[in-house]
């Protein structure tokens, strides 16, 4: 049993800005800790935790949560941990859970992984990706992210995958050949269409690695490869 | 937490600005040291992904000369050393990065890389 990182660092304040952990992170957390053997047989040197205008609807992934239980399966000396966020106020988060909990987290204050991408073809092992699912109506998220404010988290778009779509072609081009990629989503994101997509497009295979009811939610955590 | 390790993995993104993108220019840098665990495995299985080029000239424009032109061929103890200390243990706490080819300015502050473009950079 791996202990959830300590985030007892953060204030209320950090609050405003960043979410508190809720069921869409600790089902991330689970199914890591469930690969923790294939995540460490691969032996990773790169991640990326891309926190995403801010966090989402009930999780903050801005705050170097996931990032720093990662380290503590993978070592925390034994992985470069890169988590962007679009938000300013996160990426101090993220520092600090990561000092709090003996990672060294690397914060790049940008939308997804746009500044990385020349850099890392087919070089970043882990990725993780806790995207904003919540369906809303399309002018209210695009106009929520250019905000860069908390309410981008809470906007997906218009099937909850409005910025889920925009990352899944970097994941594409920025996974290693024996990289491996987790994504939550929720039942009317249409899981079958994104794995099928992500099949077709990329030839990333994929499988749901856990799934679970939160309230009124099915949250999954889908795992996905490069074809061998 | 701009150390040379996460330095040498970002490039400009303006839309439009896809050569000699890297690596940025530092400009006005305050640099903290803070000493970190040695992986010499880690280090090992980085140096394939680093441009040697770029983080020898990093790190010169920080001060630091210790890396040679080019990695050596026998990777022993102490060469890691240096290397682990250039990579990881020197933090670039403000200052700017400055794109070779565009000039287009990323600001540092309190450790943070601000990558941010404004819409009509956005490619």
């Amino acid at each position: 049993m791996i202990p959830t990182p300590d985030l007892s660092h953060l204030r209320p304040e950090d609050y405003e800005h960043v979410y508190e952990p809720a069921e869409d992170t600790f089902i991330l957390l689970d199914a890591l800790e469930q690969d923790a053997e294939q995540l460490k047989s691969i032996s990773p040197r790169i991640s990326l935790e891309i926190g995403l205008l801010l966090a989402n609807p009930f999780i903050r992934s801005g705050s170097g949560c996931v990032s720093s239980f990662l380290g503590s399966i993978t070592g925390s000396s034994a992985v470069l941990y890169l988590c962007t966020d679009i938000n300013p106020h996160a990426c101090k988060c993220s520092i600090a859970t990561g000092r709090q909990n003996k990672v060294a987290l690397e914060p790049v204050n940008t939308s997804l992984a746009h500044p990385l991408l020349a850099r890392l073809h087919n070089s970043i092992d882990i990725i993780l990706f806790n995207p904003p699912y919540v369906p809303t109506i399309y002018d209210e998220a695009s106009g929520a992210q250019k905000d860069r404010d908390i309410e981008g988290s809470w906007a997906g778009g218009h099937d909850g995958m409005q910025v889920t779509d925009k990352f899944l072609p970097q994941v594409a081009d920025l996974l290693s050949p024996h990289g491996r990629f987790y994504l939550v989503a929720v039942a009317q994101n249409n899981i079958p269409d994104i794995q099928r997509r992500m099949q077709e497009n990329y030839a990333l295979e994929s499988k749901v690695v856990l799934r679970r009811r939160a309230g009124g939610e099915h949250l999954s955590v889908i795992l996905f490869t490069r074809t061998k | 937490m701009v150390r040379l390790i996460t330095h040498n993995l970002l490039a400009c993104h303006v839309k439009g600005c896809t050569s000699n993108n890297f690596p940025l220019e530092f400009k006005d840098v305050q640099v903290v040291l803070r000493e970190s665990e040695f992986n010499p495995d880690f280090l090992r299985g980085f140096i394939p992904k680093i441009e040697w080029t770029a983080l020898v000239g990093a790190a010169r424009e920080l001060g630091d000369t210790s890396l040679p032109d080019q990695p050596p061929e026998m990777l022993d103890d102490d060469f890691l050393k240096t290397l682990h200390h250039v990579l990881l243990e020197i933090h670039v706490e403000e200052g700017i990065m400055i794109c070779p080819n565009c000039k287009h300015n990323y600001a540092i502050s309190n450790g943070i890389p601000n990558m941010l473009l404004a819409e009509h950079e956005i490619g």
